[in-house]
């Protein structure tokens, strides 16, 4: 066990996953030479060759679309999507072929794919860079979706991802890679995805978010716990699967639930987790269950990102408001 | 070997033949009788299966589907070209000969056109991607399949079919591309028949071949009568022997003619010009290796007419017992979809399963 980055995590589970089974390979842009753009891959070309991990022509769909091919040849592809924005080049591959080809061929085909993808704001990225497109890919029956946190998840998701027969999106959030470090196993190790984290324990108020935004909901729990609310956090770590026993458990105990997504208002994930707790802790609700989200804008520039993105204020003030109100 | 031309030339390239209408050979064909017999046998095997699968649509007890009517040479002689024990196919939806001949049954393929989703089964073991109804989609996927046999070491290749139409398609660039920088054994198999729908082929490119695409992209391409059987199966076994041996992708356009509808859906006398298809027509893939064999003595009119009642039986055999086969419970929606269901599909399958035993 030792404190690694989230970019360390990610690295070295890819380098012990394709030490331990040779059917691994690395396919992406800029992957092999230069180590990946947030180096997620650095080194691994060196150790393993150019056969293993392979630096792609620029386009997403042919990189989505071979890779299905290599699963299907028997291989178990690892791509990196070097953002998640650029995933709409793809969007054909991801949601017609990836998610379906099991079903299409009535369970021929396996498809053991993992599609990494740094994704959401924070660090003033280019346009059309940090947009946090995960509701397109829930949307998407077939297709797994998890979003880890920690630096310890990100290495045991994706261990897991890895050795998994269903394609799973996997969404790193590009703000976490450097500022997240946490214990991690120097092993091997897997974590299951459907369960969520609580990173806090708490009785007023549920605090539920993924990704980024949970490192950032749990900072603003600190300051609600000095106002003297006592909010409990859920990470989620997957979204498909969807641990909703884990999330009907924390809302009943408390009776108040906040969803904080980086995504835009309508149609976002948060929407489903709402529509979820409304159904399984509607008699235990004390207050409306309150959404923190972007606007329903496009990804503005960085200068102005952090107008955007939710905030630890305003999760601080809206959570607050909604608790004295519902006292 | 051969006298055929590969892009780029000066001259607008005329596609290889071996095969005149009247049976007249040109060249030496590597086909031998035995292979020829047993490809007409699935040229006239789908086109029954195409003409009884209409009267059943006009009926309403068939679903929608498309024909390979006309193209019948152009998919029989390159699927011949593959090992179906090491070779894949990567299928658009217009080919079912060589679905046939790697193995797929023909009453999958009756019951998927029927609708019911256990037609898109492929058996273990047979290498076939399922139908492709996203045009262009496969090509990705059948340059993976290639480069993944070659990273594992097989010398199987992949072959992919489309069409005209989808050529126009960024799914058909990228893979050209891709498949030229990682050397990948794909065979780019093009059937230009002239129509997307109704889109006539001057409206998908201006280039003055498709197959000079592949100059582009740093892999082959060559241009092949696509209604000469003996044509098709020699540069397309060229294609796979170069693929097989490391030289990479080729890229085969095979100029042919769709002489049915677009599918059963489609009224092609909106578009098409009748003298345009009177003259293909007249170019029929099926009569001509008949009168091929006919020339060589070794076809009469009672082998013809033998071959068409085995045909017939056949097709009346598999689309009876797809037929038989009941409309599928709501299993069949959650069968399949995920290796590893997440709960919430569990839970949904069983509330299908109560409101299916209610009803």
């Amino acid at each position: 066990m030792s404190d690694k980055t989230m970019i360390e995590a990610i690295r070295e589970c890819l380098r012990q996953e394709m030490e331990a089974d040779s059917r691994v390979v690395v396919i992406g842009e800029d992957v092999g030479r230069l180590g990946g753009v947030f180096r997620a891959t650095d080194g691994l070309q060196a150790q393993f060759g150019k056969n293993r991990v392979v630096d792609m022509p620029l386009a997403e769909g042919v990189i989505i679309g071979s890779g299905i091919g290599l699963a299907m040849s028997g291989l178990r592809p690892v791509i990196e999507l070097q953002f998640l924005g650029f995933g709409h080049q793809a969007f054909h591959q991801l949601g017609q072929q990836v998610a379906r080809l099991r079903f299409r061929s009535q369970g021929r085909h396996s498809l053991p794919l993992v599609i990494r993808s740094p994704y959401g704001g924070g660090v003033r990225t280019p346009e059309l860079h940090s947009d946090a497109f995960e509701a397109f890919y829930t949307h998407t029956p077939g297709l797994k979706v998890v979003a880890p946190a920690s630096a310890h998840d990100a290495k045991g998701m994706l261990a897991e991802a890895i050795a998994s027969d269903d394609p799973v999106l996997f969404l790193e959030p590009l703000k976490g890679y450097r500022l997240v470090k946490d214990d991690v196993p120097d092993e091997r190790f897997r974590t299951p995805l459907g369960k969520l984290r609580v990173m806090r324990e708490g009785t007023d108020v549920t605090l539920i978010a993924w990704s980024a935004a949970s490192v950032m909901v749990n900072q603003a729990a600190e300051i609600l716990a000095e106002r003297g609310i006592s909010a409990e956090v859920l990470d989620l770590r997957s979204l498909n699967p969807l641990d909703v026993d884990g999330i009907t458990a924390s809302v009943e105990k408390t009776g108040r639930a906040a969803v904080i997504q980086e995504a835009s208002f309508t149609g976002g994930f948060a929407s489903e987790i709402i529509a979820t707790v409304q159904e399984h802790c509607f008699y235990n609700l004390q207050a409306p269950i309150l959404r923190i989200t972007a606007p329903d804008t496009p990804y503005p520039l960085g200068a102005v990102e952090d107008l955007y993105v939710p905030d630890i204020d305003r999760v601080v003030n809206e959570v607050t408001a909604l608790v004295q109100e519902s006292a | 070997m051969s006298d055929y031309r590969f892009v780029p030339s000066d001259e607008p390239v005329a596609p290889f033949n071996l095969l005149a209408q009247d049976g007249t050979l040109h060249g030496q064909p590597s086909m031998t009788d035995a292979q020829v017999f047993d490809a007409l046998r699935y040229m006239v095997l789908t086109r029954t299966f195409d003409e009884k699968a209409t009267a059943l649509q006009r009926q309403g007890r068939f679903g929608t589907f498309s024909s390979v009517r006309g193209q019948e040479a152009s998919v029989v002689g390159s699927s011949f070209a593959l090992d179906p024990s090491k070779d894949w196919i990567a299928p658009q939806y217009r080919e079912l000969p060589a679905l046939l001949r790697h193995g797929y049954p023909l009453e999958n393929f009756a019951l998927y056109f029927m609708g019911n989703p256990r037609g898109g089964s492929i058996p273990e073991g047979v290498n076939l991607l399922p139908l492709q109804i996203s045009l262009a989609a496969q090509i990705p996927q059948a340059t993976g399949v290639a480069w993944g046999l070659k990273l594992q070491g097989s010398d199987g290749v992949a072959l992919t079919y489309f069409g005209d139409g989808a050529s126009s398609e960024g799914d058909f660039h990228e893979s050209l591309n891709l498949a030229g920088v990682v050397k990948a054994p794909v065979i780019f198999f093009l059937q230009n028949n002239g129509w997307a729908i109704s889109t006539p082929r001057a409206i998908q490119t201006a280039a003055r071949s498709f197959a000079e695409r592949a100059l582009g992209y740093g892999i082959d391409g060559v241009v092949v009568d696509g209604n000469d059987l003996l044509a098709v199966y020699e540069v397309t076994a060229a294609a796979v022997a170069k693929a097989r041996a490391g030289g990479g992708a080729t890229l085969i356009e095979s100029v042919t003619y769709r002489t049915g509808a677009h599918n059963t859906a489609d009224d092609p006398s909106r578009y098409i010009d009748n003298d345009e298809l009177a003259a293909w027509v007249a170019k029929d893939p099926i009569e001509r290796v008949e009168n091929y064999l006919r020339k060589k003595g070794v076809w009469s009119d009672s082998d013809a007419q033998q071959l068409r009642e085995e045909c017939a039986q056949e097709v009346d055999r598999a689309v009876t017992a797809a037929r038989a086969i009941p409309l599928p419970t709501s299993d069949a929606l959650f069968d399949h979809v995920y290796a590893d269901p997440p709960a919430l599909i569990q839970q949904q399958r069983q509330t299908w399963k109560k409101r299916e035993a209610q009803s």
